[in-house]
Parts: structure tokens; C-alpha cells; sequence
């Protein structure tokens, strides 16, 4: 029980943290919901004939933008620490050696929450409506959460592997931006060129873009140029993808964490 | 009992290319405070961080109050205390929420946390800035948080890694009041430096360090007895030069060396201050004018000098 309240420590950190830099959760709302407002006037004119506009299928897409970009933060945020004395004396300490590591994903995860929220309402003001009922948009929501969970460890990772805390948070925004693209979640799948196509059909982004489509009730006609099995079963796809993420990036990161004082 | 015993330490890194330690032994006495002294590079972070199970040896072993630092780091980690080099705390939270953090990563209640960083915050003169970021303070004012913040649980062993490095004159003088008083309370202390003089005040007993070895130990007398004391060095014109050596010799009881291109005058003296009165009283008297007299501590330097024949290099 120790290791999860020693991260809950951390987790609390993180919070005071926000609370004392709160620039940070500004610009964490700010930037997505500047998204929000550029897709939906820039491009809501290429939905013609979708139900309820292009927004309906646009904001699940900048859901998974959103919680995919943290990634970049969370690899930011734990490579200042590991640059910084600070992580010697979190060795030195008595608690579970996953506690920082930890912590943070948690930290993360309650941030997401945060601007999911803001992000859900700003969805409203421009004309989302999902169509599914409350347990649905609440289990789509949920599933966004832990979407974002997942790929908060392989953020944890890059920090842990990075040299420098100001480049790893461009190389993971290099990683993640052409990723949320390279996927279902603005444009149709079908109009790209047929190798990125594959690529977008298979992309964990778009999985979980129709994922998120299906649980708030829209028919997600961005995917699927062959009846592939991923954009047939978005939602056994993204819960599968996130397992695997989380089964490799779990486990590295805290050995990585374990044998960093030996660099 | 010794509360510290590393033996025949050896750590390398990258892959063998840089020996950090080779070798090194070394003990401190419960109770006592242990001055490890050496350059940048010597390896005395290298054996703090074994000794804190930062990094384990390629080879030897280390107790800490009995309990081995590699076999058992966990039980190790329950009775230390670690202040590095750099303030080990988080800049942008304030005194008060550090501490109360590292209470609670202590596994102390959140009442006797807050109880604990209040009392620490007043020994350590951080009320007033208690609740302000980190940011703001001082070098000094971090180094005393951080200081705070290694004395949570009232280790039985604590670890100081150059706890002055960086500190302007004031800083370092508050830094070593508060080590002083830390010491008179009994705390088992090791401590690195780079600076002669501060393991002259801090420390019982002082281990010299270069290439990652012993190459001296004793207290602070010892070695200063080693290394020839204090020197008094004058420089004169060149036609003074020899009746003030004959002056210098007769009253320093000892043999003076010449450097005849610096004009210097160099001599070993034990009563220092009291040489230096009588020198200048007797120039006087002779009417010779000395253009430069100083008393010299040896330094860091003239350790190494004396005990390798090499200037101190940082590696």
C-alpha cells in the first residue's frame, strides 16, 4: 500500500506545482481549445452531408489529440527532474522506487481530466452533441482517460531516456504531431495515398478516434477504406493497444528509473 | 563503533575508461565528523553516492550504521540523511510544501510532518521565506532548505556533498554555524570538500582523497604537521634580500628558502602572527622595507603538493 500512497505524494506535488505555475494548465486548455475553434471554422465546411455537421466527427479527434500531445509534457516534466539533484534525494528516500514514475502518470491523468472537461464544454459552444446517452458519453470519456494513461508511460519512458528536458519535449511534439495526422481523426483515411492509409487504419490515434466516435453515437465514415479489423472493432483495438503499450513501457520505465543514478 | 566502514571500494564508469574509485577505504567513528577532502574529480561524490546506495560499487563493500549499502539499500535509506551538491528540492514549491513532501515520502503522519518542517523551518531561521517558492531564496537560504529537508527523521548518519560549493563568504560562514550546531548534537557526519580550511572547522578526523584513493588521513593537526603548517613569505628589493634572510632565519628558528628571481622569502613558522609582529619590528629597526609579507595556511593545494607531488587536477 506504501507505493501507491508514496506516488500519491508525488501526484500531490504535481498539483501544487500547476497551482504555483498556473500558465501550465492555461496553455494545457488554451492550445486545444484553440484546435477546437480552427477545425471547426476552418474545416467545417468538408462535412457536407455528414449528420450534424463536421464537428460531430471532429471532436472526438481532438480528444485523442489532446490527451496524445501530454505525452510530450509528462516526458518534459520528468526529464527536469532527473536533470535536476532533485532525483538523488528521491533515491535516497525509503519508498517504492516506481512512486515517481508513478506519481506523475497520475498527475497526468488528472490533468487530462481537467481539460477533457473544458475541452467537452468548448465542444458544446461550437455544436457537438453527442447522441449516445450519459453511460455512453461517460464510458467514452473514460476510455479518452485511459488512452491517455497509456501513452502517458511511454512519455514517463522518453523522459527517462532523454539527456535533455527541453529537447525531449520537441521530440516526443515530432513523434506525436504527424501520429494524431497520420490518422482518422480530421480527415477521411480513404483519400490518402495507399501506404499511409494502412499506416492510419492501424494508427492507435485512429483506433481510438472511433472509439470515441462510436461511444458518443456517430458512425464513424473517416475510417475504414476495406472493412479492416480496427476500424470494424475501434473499441477492442484501442482497449488491446492500450494493454500493450502499458505491458512494455510499464515495466522499461521502472527498470530504466531503478539503474539511472548508474549513468 | 564505527557508524561508516567502506572497504577497498571500486566504481568505474563508462565502461571501465574512467576510474572513479580505486581502492578506497575509509571509516567514521559514531558520533564524529569524517572530512573528505580532494579536487573535483578525486571521487568524492562517487563514495557518497555508494554510501547513500545512489550507485552501487563494481567491487568492495560499505556499511552504514551496520547495515550493508548494497545488500539491504532499503533499510539503509530509513536512517540517512543526503544533502548533495545541488539544493535537492523542488524550485517551484514553496520551503513549507518540500518539506511537508519529503515528511510524508518519510512515511510520517501529515500532522507530524507538518509538525516536523515548522520545527526545522525555525532551526533553520526559513520561517519568514517558509512560504514562499524556492525560486526566490538565496543560494544560502536553499542550501539550508535542503539541509532541513535530509534531517526529517533524524538520521543516525548523515551525508554532506561540498554543502558550501558555490556559497559566497556569507553563506558559507551561516552554512557551517548551522553544521556546528548540528554536530554538538551528536549527529555522525560525513562530509566532502574541496576546501583545507572548512574540514579544518567541521571535521574530528580528515581523509585525503586523489584518483579515487586514500592518500592521507588523520586530524586536522596531523596533516597540517604533514604538510609544514603555515609558511611566512616576504618579498623585499634585491639588496635587502640578504640581511632579511639573516633576520627571518634568526627569528623562525629555522632555515628560509630563497627564490631569487621573486625577490621571496619563504619560511615554515608555528607561532605565525607572533613571527610576523617580530619580522616586521625588526625590518623596522634595520630599516628595511618589505614590499610584500603574508602568512600563508596551507591550502588545499599545498596538501596535495606536499602529499603527491602534483598540483590538485580536475579530471
Amino acid at each position: 500500500m506504501n507505493a501507491i500512497s508514496d506516488a500519491l505524494v508525488i501526484t500531490k506535488r504535481q498539483l501544487q506545482q500547476l497551482y504555483r505555475v498556473p500558465e501550465v494548465l492555461i496553455f494545457n486548455t488554451i492550445q486545444p481549445v484553440m484546435f477546437v475553434l480552427l477545425f471547426r471554422y476552418v474545416f467545417g465546411g468538408l462535412g457536407a452531408g455528414i449528420p450534424g455537421g463536421y464537428v460531430q466527427l471532429l471532436m472526438p479527434g481532438i480528444f485523442v489529440q489532446t490527451v496524445t500531445f501530454t505525452l510530450a509534457g509528462t516526458a518534459q516534466g520528468l526529464a527536469q527532474d532527473m536533470e535536476k539533484g532533485l532525483i538523488d534525494r528521491f533515491r535516497s528516500l525509503p519508498i517504492a522506487r516506481s512512486a515517481l514514475v508513478v506519481g506523475r502518470t497520475f498527475g497526468d491523468g488528472l490533468l487530462n481530466i481537467v481539460v477533457l472537461c473544458v475541452m467537452g464544454i468548448a465542444g458544446y459552444v461550437v455544436g457537438w452533441r453527442p447522441t449516445s446517452g450519459p453511460l455512453h458519453i461517460f464510458l467514452g470519456f473514460v476510455m479518452l482517460l485511459f488512452f491517455g494513461y497509456a501513452l502517458s508511460w511511454v512519455g514517463i519512458f522518453a523522459g527517462l531516456i532523454s539527456k535533455d528536458a527541453r529537447v525531449v519535449g520537441n521530440v516526443s511534439f515530432l513523434f506525436t504531431f504527424p501520429l494524431t495526422f497520420l490518422s482518422n481523426a480530421f480527415a477521411s483515411t480513404t483519400t490518402m495515398p495507399r501506404p499511409l492509409q494502412y499506416f492510419a487504419e492501424w494508427n492507435p490515434v485512429s483506433t481510438m478516434v472511433a472509439a470515441a466516435r462510436q461511444l458518443f453515437g456517430f458512425h464513424n465514415i473517416f475510417g475504414a477504406t476495406a472493412n479492416s479489423y480496427p476500424s470494424q472493432h475501434p473499441v477492442v483495438t484501442s482497449i488491446v493497444y492500450m494493454v500493450i503499450l502499458m505491458a512494455i513501457f510499464m515495466p522499461l520505465s521502472v527498470a530504466r528509473y531503478k539503474n539511472s543514478g548508474n549513468r | 563503533m564505527k557508524s561508516v566502514v567502506a572497504e577497498n571500494l571500486v566504481k568505474t564508469y563508462r565502461k571501465g575508461s574512467v576510474k572513479a574509485l580505486d581502492g578506497l577505504t575509509l571509516e567514521v567513528e559514531e558520533g564524529t565528523v569524517l572530512g573528505v577532502l580532494g579536487p573535483n574529480g578525486a571521487g568524492k561524490t562517487t563514495v557518497v553516492r555508494i554510501l547513500a546506495t545512489l550507485l552501487k560499487p563494481d567491487s568492495g563493500n560499505a556499511q552504514v550504521a551496520g547495515i550493508d549499502v548494497v545488500k539491504n539499500p532499503k533499510a539503509v535509506r530509513q536512517v540517512i540523511g543526503l544533502s548533495g551538491q545541488y539544493a535537492a528540492v523542488d524550485e517551484t514549491l514553496t520551503g513549507w510544501d518540500n518539506l511537508v513532501m519529503f515528511g510524508r515520502l518519510y512515511h510520517l503522519s501529515s500532522s507530524d510532518s507538518r509538525a516536523r518542517a515548522k520545527q526545522l523551518l525555525e532551526e533553520f531561521s526559513l520561517t519568514d521565506a517558509a512560504h514562499r517558492p524556492i525560486k526566490t531564496f538565496s543560494g544560502g537560504m536553499r542550501r539550508r532548505l535542503d539541509l532541513a529537508a535530509s534531517l526529517i527523521i533524524h538520521p543516525k548518519v548523515l551525508f554532506l556533498d561540498e554543502p558550501t560549493t558555490g556559497l559566497d563568504p556569507r553563506g558559507r560562514m551561516e552554512m557551517w554555524g548551522v553544521i556546528q550546531g548540528l554536530v554538538k548534537e551528536g549527529v555522525t557526519l560525513l562530509l566532502t570538500t574541496q576546501y583545507l580550511e572548512e574540514a579544518d572547522q567541521l571535521a574530528d578526523d580528515i581523509v585525503v582523497i586523489d584518483r579515487g584513493r586514500v592518500i592521507a588521513q588523520g586530524s586536522s593537526d596531523q596533516l597540517k604537521n604533514q604538510v609544514g603548517g603555515e609558511r611566512l613569505e616576504i618579498v623585499v628589493s634585491e639588496s635587502d634580500l640578504l640581511a632579511s634572510q639573516q633576520i627571518v632565519d634568526r627569528i623562525s628558528h629555522a632555515v628560509s628558502n630563497v627564490d631569487l628571481g621573486l625577490r621571496k622569502i619563504s619560511v615554515p613558522v608555528n607561532d605565525g602572527t607572533q613571527t610576523l609582529v617580530s619580522v616586521i619590528r625588526e625590518f623596522d629597526t634595520a630599516g628595511i622595507h618589505a614590499l610584500d609579507i603574508a602568512l600563508k595556511r596551507p591550502s588545499l593545494d599545498d596538501v596535495f603538493m606536499s602529499l603527491t607531488g602534483h598540483v590538485a587536477e580536475e579530471r
